[in-house]
Order: structure tokens, then sequence, then C-alpha cells
């Protein structure tokens, strides 16, 4: 979806300047201690990423109950199950090797690591890559698509009971987090 | 060198303007998104603006059938990222002109490994419709089953592959 209205790409701007700040201070712009996640040495990324989610789902979803946010204005993107499933497998394997993801290696080219100038690189060439092979990648990308589906309705439960099942792994893996870090 | 933030401070300050982006605007934080904007105009200047219209996965970044990344909320907001990231590490000293590698990786062999990697997120995001902050934490926080089917093979797939490449990061 493109949003292109000019107060639109101030707030565009802005908003990405208190991400990227926040980012940088969470040492996500280093590709060694974001890689730290997948040898259990430095969970950083799980603590920040899944901080993050919670706390954006716990308010949109107290915003929605009190009325102060029409959920129906959110965008809330479709569902397209096997492609998805098939982009996050390479999606992941691609992480170990870059070290960053498409927006830490934006914050480590601004910080002045060449390495995330290559990954930015890599990037472009990737999307290049999928854009011109289009024509024979598009049966697979184009197959499961089940519309703007939530875990809500895949499981049968109410909004609140899945909020608050994530919230409790979240805490789980902040529980192992942490004692990573007091063993260290 | 000023300290990094608390992790939990800091994911909580991410999902605050999250969710300012999601009250002021309509729509999460992204990335992969603005790649995928410059990328189309590229396809567009190759392929010719027409043929690239013509195909589903680069026609949402040709509004009007014009190449436009600059108009594009994404780019702005990845432009913005930038900008953040570098006052934030001038401020705490952290600039460097620096790859970071591995203590047995030269420097060569690490640049190839961060353009492979990026090429293979560049193909997984375009399939995934996002990477992670577009689909992750954006489409996480909202409860979208696609997100979430997202954050689980990434991961899985993450874990899976971290032996393979541990000589890159040891």
């Amino acid at each position: 979806m493109v949003v292109s209205t000019v107060p639109a790409l101030g707030l565009a701007l802005v908003l990405g300047m208190a991400f990227g700040w926040l980012l940088e201070r969470a040492g996500l712009g280093n590709a060694r201690k974001l890689v730290g996640q997948f040898y259990l040495k430095d969970l950083t990324v799980l603590e920040v990423l899944f901080s993050a989610l919670v706390t954006a789902m716990l308010g949109v979803f107290w915003l929605d109950r009190l009325g102060l946010l029409d959920m129906r204005a959110v965008y809330l993107p479709d569902t397209f199950a096997v492609p998805q499933a098939l982009g996050g497998a390479l999606f992941g394997g691609g992480l170990v090797l870059a070290g960053l993801c498409p927006g830490t290696s934006c914050v480590a080219a601004a910080t002045g690591r060449a390495d995330g100038v290559a990954v930015m690189a890599g990037l472009v060439i990737g999307i290049l890559a999928f854009n011109f092979a289009f024509d024979s990648l598009n049966q697979v990308y184009a197959s499961t698509p089940l519309g703007p589906l939530t875990l809500p309705d895949v499981l049968h439960l109410p909004a609140g009971v899945v909020v608050g099942m994530v919230t409790m792994m979240a805490l789980g893996i902040f529980t192992v987090a942490r004692r990573l870090k007091r063993d260290a | 060198m000023t300290r990094y933030t608390d992790p939990y401070l800091a994911g909580a300050g991410i999902g605050l303007v999250l969710v300012a982006a999601y009250l002021l605007v309509g729509q999460g934080l992204g990335a992969s998104g603005a790649f995928a904007s410059v990328a189309a105009a590229l396809t567009a200047g190759v392929a010719g603006t027409a043929r690239a219209s013509a195909s589903p996965a680069v026609a949402p970044y040709l509004p009007n059938g014009v190449a436009s990344p600059l108009t594009d909320w994404l780019v702005w907001e990845l432009a913005g990222v930038a900008i953040g990231a570098f006052v934030s590490a001038w401020r705490a000293g952290r600039l460097a002109r620096t790859i970071e590698r591995g203590a047995g990786v030269s420097a060569p062999a690490r640049v190839m490994s961060a353009v492979t990697g990026g090429a293979l997120m560049g193909v997984g995001a375009k399939f995934a419709r996002g990477c992670t902050s577009g689909q992750a934490l954006s489409g996480g926080a909202l409860l979208s089953a696609g997100s979430w089917i997202f954050i689980v093979t990434a991961f899985a797939a993450g874990y899976a592959a971290a032996p393979l490449a541990r000589r890159l990061w040891s």
C-alpha cells in the first residue's frame, strides 16, 4: 500500500527517525550483536522485537476497546499461507548470512558499517531477481490467499485470549533471555 | 562510548512508535517495502513502465503507472530510520567506518555473505509480503495469521541454518 500525501510523508520521516534512533540505541545496528540470538549468546533482538510487538499489540487492543482507534481504518495485511511460509524460511536463512534485517541494515549503513551497505545492495538485487522471474514465481506467490485473516479467526478464540497467550509467550522468551544474560 | 539502552525500554519505545503509526497513518512500520519501491523503479526503467505495471509484484509500487519512490511513505520512513540511527550513534560515540564480522572472516568474504544474505531476504520478503518490520512486528501486533506464519518459519530457518554459518561469526 502506498500512502503519499505530503503531511503523511513528513510524518513518515519523523516516525522513521524515532524508529531508527531506538534500533541504534538498543544495539541492533551491529550485525555481530544481532546474530548472537542464533547462537544463544545474546537475545537482545528477541527482547526488543517481542517487547515492541507486545506493547503495540496491547496498545491497539485497548485503544480499540476504549473506542479510540477504529480497527477497520488500520491496514491488516492479507494472509497467503504457503508463500509466507516459504518467504519466512528464505528470509531466516538470509538473515543468518546477512546478520542484519532490511531495517537494521539501514541502521548499520547510516552508522558507517559497510556490511550494512552490502546487505542493502543484496536486498535490491534479490527483489529485482524476483521481479524479473515473476512470471514463473507467480503461481506460488499468489497461492493460498486467505484474505485479512487473524489468529483469533484461526483459533476460534476471542481476541483478548490470544492477546493474553502472545503476552505469556513473550514473557517466557524474556525469562530465557534474562537467564542467559545472568549466566554469561 | 555510551552503553546500549535497556532492550525492554527500547522495545516499548518502538511499540509506541508503531501505535502512533497505526493511529496517525493507518498502517504500521516497514522496511523491505522501501527496497521494493526502489527495485520497482529500476524494474520499470529496464523493462519499461507498461510491462512493469502489468506485473502484480511491481504494480503496487507504481501508482498511476508511474515509478515514484520519492512519494512512497515507506521510503521516507526508511530515510528517517537512517537519520535517526546516525544521530543516535553520533551522540553515543558509536559512528565507525568498519565492517562488522567474525574474527576469522576476511572483509571480502563478509561483504559476499552480506550481499548473498540480503538477496535471499529480498526474495523471501517478496514472497512473504514484508520483513521483520512490516510482517513480524507490524502485522504480528495486529495478530495477522500470515505475519505469525512468517515469524515462526523465519526463526525456525534461522536457528536451523545458524550452525552451518557458525564460521562466519566466530
